[in-house]
């Protein structure tokens, strides 16, 4: 038998289901819209019906604190997990360079372990064996710099 | 085709003959034999539709209409054998009702353009559904919102996924509808709906009727005469051809009373420099260069299934939906979407505490291809309130009961893997 042209993909089911993303996923530490915030943006995605609300409250220009209301995959709900709890402190150019780093490890396959930050987000990294689940990672990230650059809706498009 | 063949029935409908046809049915998905479940986005393609489509292009390929020449000939013979094979294929009474178009979206656009812009008066409505393809529906939607004074009604579904006929009746009784544009066979939840009757009750309110067969033309047989279509389409890809073609059925007086779709060459009587003729139907219709080839594969792959039969595969479907409908909803935490009485091979379906991407992630690791999402339905998902999309398996002839068995095992395991 011919295997089938797959892509690059040879990943493992319980490669890309770790413990640590699986955690992520169920972390309740900042889901839940919060009383008050000071910008919002909602990321769709149209193919899969995964939606992220992000909220932020500031500091002037940092942010004090971020949630999320996740209705997504296990990858999805691990990406606005992690995103919440590492962006508190940045700036917006800030978190713009860390969702482009993140989109990039999921993306490549390549980890980064340069600070804690990106230590983390190196279990998506698998995800790229995974190709069409690379947008469940990048959606939270998306509708991040939405909120921030003062946009209501954005998507995994 | 002069030769009779024998139609094949459900007896001698050997699947497992039938898949060595299909090439790709042989091989395996991260080293899994492939299990392919959803034909309802695309069928695979049999080895006679392949290599009708590289004998084309390697002997008698050239463009069409437009050359003395023999090959040019030739492929234009071959291009209209093709449109007489669909004619038989949906029982219309002549060639010139069929219309080659790229896909049925392009098909269903082609009469909301030109029926709809060329024929529709101000104060009419378009009667379409809630279970629609987006394909059926935004068209419409774009019609309504071009303030022409066209409307935009919608018949209600059931809870069992049925469309309701007394709504269908209740909103054709002003007699303002003009046009009725249903599908026969749902992508999402299999219903099939009653085409003659609702030809009938579109005809006896005095609108015209469309369906969008793009499901039922796979897996039944259809007679447009016998439903009384005014319009009917459907797309090669999911009826094991190629890409690139689709069919719009349309009744003689229809398609000669509409205005043409797109402008250019193949579509025109006379064209100067001041004004323009255009062509009969169907050629007023088919501007450009035509899916020639594509023309080619979609005659092989009618001849192919009209070959097994379309009763037979019919047969081999029903007890294949039969077996689904045992095992499926014995899987503890899985919930069918819709349970039509009339039904096809199309199941969609939740399962409790795992999201449907990550199933089908799952699945795929198995070798089983299903499909996550909301298949192009919204408003569907949001009328039985799963916004979050869907997992759907679908069948397509080369299908098995241990295919089936297969993802009711490896169903289990998932919501084992991700409780
Ligand atoms: C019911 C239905 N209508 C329309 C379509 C659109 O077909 P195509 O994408 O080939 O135009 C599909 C398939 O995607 C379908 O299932």
């Amino acid at each position: 038998m011919n295997e089938a042209a797959s892509p690059s993909g040879a990943g493992d089911i319980a490669d890309l289901y770790s413990r640590t993303l699986r955690e992520l996923a169920r972390d309740p530490a900042h889901q839940g819209r919060p009383a008050s915030f000071d910008a919002t943006a909602r990321g769709d995605n149209p193919m899969c019906g995964d939606r992220v609300d992000i909220y932020v409250s500031l500091d002037g220009e940092r942010i004090r604190e971020a949630r999320h209301v996740a209705r997504g995959c296990e990858i999805c709900q691990a990406s606005a997990s992690l995103l919440t709890a590492l962006v508190p402190g940045m700036t917006r150019a800030e978190t713009t360079d860390l969702g482009r780093r993140a989109a990039g490890i999921a993306k490549t396959g390549i980890g980064d372990d340069s600070n804690d930050g990106l230590r983390r987000l190196s279990v998506f990294a698998v995800v790229h064996k995974f190709p069409s689940r690379v947008k469940c990672v990048t959606l939270a990230w998306n509708a991040l710099d939405a909120a921030l650059a003062g946009v209501k809706e954005t998507s995994s498009e | 085709m002069d030769t009779i063949i024998a139609p094949g029935t459900a007896a001698t409908f050997d699947v497992a003959r039938i898949r060595q046809d299909f090439p790709i049915l042989s091989t395996t998905v991260h080293g899994k034999p492939l299990t392919f479940l959803d034909s309802g986005a695309s069928a695979q393609k049999p080895r006679a539709v392949i290599e009708a489509m590289t004998r084309c292009l390697e002997t008698s390929y050239a463009n069409v209409h437009r050359g003395a020449y023999a090959l040019s000939e030739a492929a234009t013979e071959a291009y209209e054998a093709a449109r007489v094979a669909v004619q038989r294929f949906l029982g219309a009474a002549e060639p010139e009702e069929i219309v080659f178009t790229s896909n049925s979206t392009v098909a269903i656009n082609l009469v909301a353009h030109s029926y709809g812009r060329g024929v529709l008066k101000p104060g009419q409505f378009v009667l379409t559904s809630e279970i629609e393809h987006h394909a059926n529906m935004v068209p419409w939607q774009m019609l309504r919102d071009e303030n022409r004074g066209i409307g935009l009604r919608y018949v209600r579904v059931n809870d069992r996924g049925e469309l309701d006929l007394d709504d269908l009746a209740a909103k054709l009784a002003d007699g303002k509808v003009g046009l009725v544009a249903v599908t026969h066979m749902s992508n999402v939840l299999g219903t099939v709906t009653p085409a003659a009757q609702i030809a009938r009750m579109a005809h006896a309110a005095g609108a015209k009727v469309l369906f969008d067969g793009s499901q039922a033309a796979v897996h039944r047989h259809v007679d447009v005469a016998a439903i009384d279509a005014d319009f009917y389409v459907f797309t090669g890809h999911k009826l094991y051809g190629p890409t690139g073609i689709g069919v719009l059925y349309g009744k003689r007086a229809l398609l000669d009373a509409m205005p043409p779709f797109l402008g250019g060459g193949d579509m025109i009587g006379s064209v100067t420099l001041e004004r323009t003729t255009y062509a009969e139907a169907p050629a007023r219709f088919e501007a450009g260069t035509p899916p020639i080839v594509e023309a080619v594969g979609l005659h092989a792959a009618i001849d192919y299934v009209t070959t097994l039969g379309m009763g037979a595969i019919e047969a081999h479907e029903r007890a294949l939906v039969d077996h689904a409908m045992a095992v499926l909803p014995r899987i503890e935490g899985l919930t069918l979407i819709g349970g039509a009485q009339d039904r096809g091979g199309v199941f969609a379906f939740s399962l409790d505490g795992v999201h449907p991407h990550d199933l089908s992630t799952y699945l795929d690791r198995h070798g089983i291809a299903v499909r996550a999402g909301r298949h192009c339905a919204e408003p569907l998902h949001a009328r039985f309130g799963l916004e979050g999309g869907t997992t759907r398996a679908s069948f397509g002839l080369y299908t098995t009961a241990e295919e089936i068995d297969l993802l009711t095992v490896k169903l289990t395991e998932a919501r084992k893997f991700f409780a």
